[in-house]
């Protein structure tokens, strides 16, 4: 997946989506990201609660080495590091209804419709991470780069 | 006041059948109770809307000039192997049917992007498919190699033949294990971080009629957005499992092998499927009318689904393993709520079947029973009952 990169002067930014586990929500994994690796980040979107797995969109932005390095750091420890994508839409035409993405999406964005059982898919909730593309049977989900 | 299918029939042409959804006589029964919904009544429609991995279509191709013998030879639809191993022009189709150079599980989950599911989506779409196909060459059948588009608009024949759909009940997957599994139940997040369930429940056909008192061998439906026929019992057929005191299966169950012609069913009703890590498939949709006879009948068509129950199986030991064990019994009314419990944990579900498009085809089905275009039928022979003997054996190896 290309990922979206910007280069500014000697800068580049990187948006990835960080996948906590469990056990890690409490670590101070960001405050190392700036103290060791001198590296800018800006929150896009998180979701985190104790005792379940966290979700945070993050643009990290340093020099070249750094921000390597610190995506290194980041999957050492357990995380799991996924490239931002553009956008995620829906087909609507594709689309059965069936529900196979409701369990895959990290940010709940996809949700039942109480009485018609109908599968909405939240646009604004989509961190773009990709997850339901191949996890949809009809291939409903696209994604835009 | 019993009433027999002549009658129904009847009642159909002269425009004064009742007809109901599977979703409607809930509703109705709760109301009038039902000796007086029995009385009202007369068809009650039924839909399931799913992936059914043992579905498949025939072809006849016509016949080539000079001719060729397909049968013995080799034949690829857009690249999908068919099965070449009857007459002259004569083709199957499987919906699991997956190209030669399909990287399958090697790049594990694989993506299972196109397969026999695909074809027939991509026929019935009314789309032009590839057909390649090598032969022997015989004096009456020279040729040996054929290469050529072909749409199910010049076919002979398109004939959908499904060795085992609509299954009665079905489990409900979960993952015990520490990492995520790809399955044809879907998706399974690890140590039950979510849980796959494939059913129509109170709307899919073999729970409304849990004893194949009116479903037959013979009888009529909605197949694929078409018309089409209960050929037979579906393969794995076993009506002995568990039953509630409402007669419904706790277990798989009941099967049917449906056939139908392909040429007037619709791609919103056949549709190509891709199980991440599993493999190709086709969503099959079905619906079939049940006759108020009686009583009895009625009042199963009115079961809900807070009253069918299925088992809960771990798919990353028990079930691949062939081991019994399962973790727990759940309502549809629970699974459909988003969330069941297990072992005490919360977790969330997700469904394979679509229940807004079986409500669509019981709708439908509905619809043209009402508008005359659709009368129902005797079934030829019944269906096996749980007093047939009839069950479903596992293989037992021989080595050799």
């Amino acid at each position: 997946m290309p990922d979206k990169e910007k280069v500014t002067k000697k800068n580049i930014a990187k948006r990835v989506v960080l996948h906590f586990p469990k056990r890690m929500v409490d670590e101070p994994i960001l405050y190392r990201l700036i103290k060791d690796y001198d590296l800018q980040f800006n929150i896009l979107k998180a979701s985190i609660t104790p005792e379940a797995e966290g979700l945070m969109v993050v643009e990290l932005k340093g020099s070249r080495n750094n921000l390597d390095q610190g995506l290194k750091y980041l999957i050492d420890t357990g995380l799991k590091v996924q490239p931002l994508s553009h956008d995620v839409t829906r087909n609507e035409e594709r689309c059965t209804s069936c529900g196979a993405c409701i369990t895959v999406c990290p940010a709940g964005a996809f949700s039942l419709e109480p009485g018609s059982l109908i599968v909405r898919f939240s646009d604004s909730k989509c961190v773009a991470c990709g997850l339901c593309i191949k996890a949809c049977p009809p291939r409903a989900m696209e994604l835009h780069f | 006041m019993a009433k027999t299918i002549k009658e129904i029939n009847e009642k159909i042409k002269e425009g004064r059948a009742v007809i109901v959804t599977a979703a409607e006589i809930i509703e109705i029964a709760r109301q009038d109770g039902v000796k007086k919904a029995a009385e009202k009544v007369d068809v009650v429609t039924t839909g399931t809307f799913g992936p059914m991995c043992s579905s498949g279509a025939f072809f006849n191709i016509g016949h080539s000039k000079p001719r060729i013998k397909l049968g013995g030879g080799r034949a690829y639809l857009n690249d999908v192997p068919a099965y070449a191993a009857f007459a002259a022009a004569d083709l199957f189709i499987g919906a699991n049917a997956l190209p030669d150079d399909d990287p399958r599980n090697r790049n594990y989950p694989g993506d299972f992007n196109y397969g026999g599911g695909h074809v027939i989506e991509d026929l019935v779409a009314g789309r032009d498919v590839r057909l390649a196909a090598t032969a022997y060459g015989t004096d009456c059948y020279p040729r040996k190699k054929l290469e050529t588009w072909i749409n199910i608009k010049d076919l002979n024949n398109a004939t959908l033949f499904n060795l085992r759909n609509a299954y009665q009940n079905y489990n409900v997957a979960v993952n015990l294990s520490d990492r995520t599994i790809y399955t044809y139940m879907g998706v399974l997040q690890p140590r039950l971080g979510s849980a796959g369930y494939s059913s129509a429940g109170q709307l899919s056909p073999l729970f409304k009629d849990p004893y194949y008192k009116t479903i037959g061998i013979g009888t009529r439906i909605f197949l694929g957005g078409g018309i089409g026929y209960v050929a037979f019992p579906g393969t794995q057929f076993d009506p002995t499992g568990p039953r509630s005191e409402n007669g419904t299966p706790r277990s798989g169950a009941a099967t049917l092998c449906v056939i139908g012609d392909l040429t007037k069913m619709s791609p919103r009703y056949l549709v190509g499927t891709s199980m991440l890590g599993y493999g190709a498939s086709l969503t099959v949709g079905i619906g079939i009318p049940i006759p108020i006879l009686n009583e009895e009948i009625l009042k199963y068509t009115a079961i809900t689904d807070a009253q069918i129950f299925a088992p809960v199986i771990d798919y990353s030991g028990a079930y691949p393993n062939r081991e019994p064990e399962i973790l727990g019994e759940v309502s549809y009314a629970e699974l459909r709520s988003g969330k069941i419990k297990v072992r005490g944990k919360s977790v969330p579900t997700a469904a394979l079947s679509s229940y807004p498009r079986a409500l669509e085809i019981a709708f439908t089905l509905k619809e043209w029973i009402k508008n005359g275009q659709f009368l129902l039928t005797e079934p030829v022979a019944p269906l096996p009952g749980p007093q047939s003997g009839v069950s479903f054996k596992p293989l037992t190896e021989r080595p050799f």
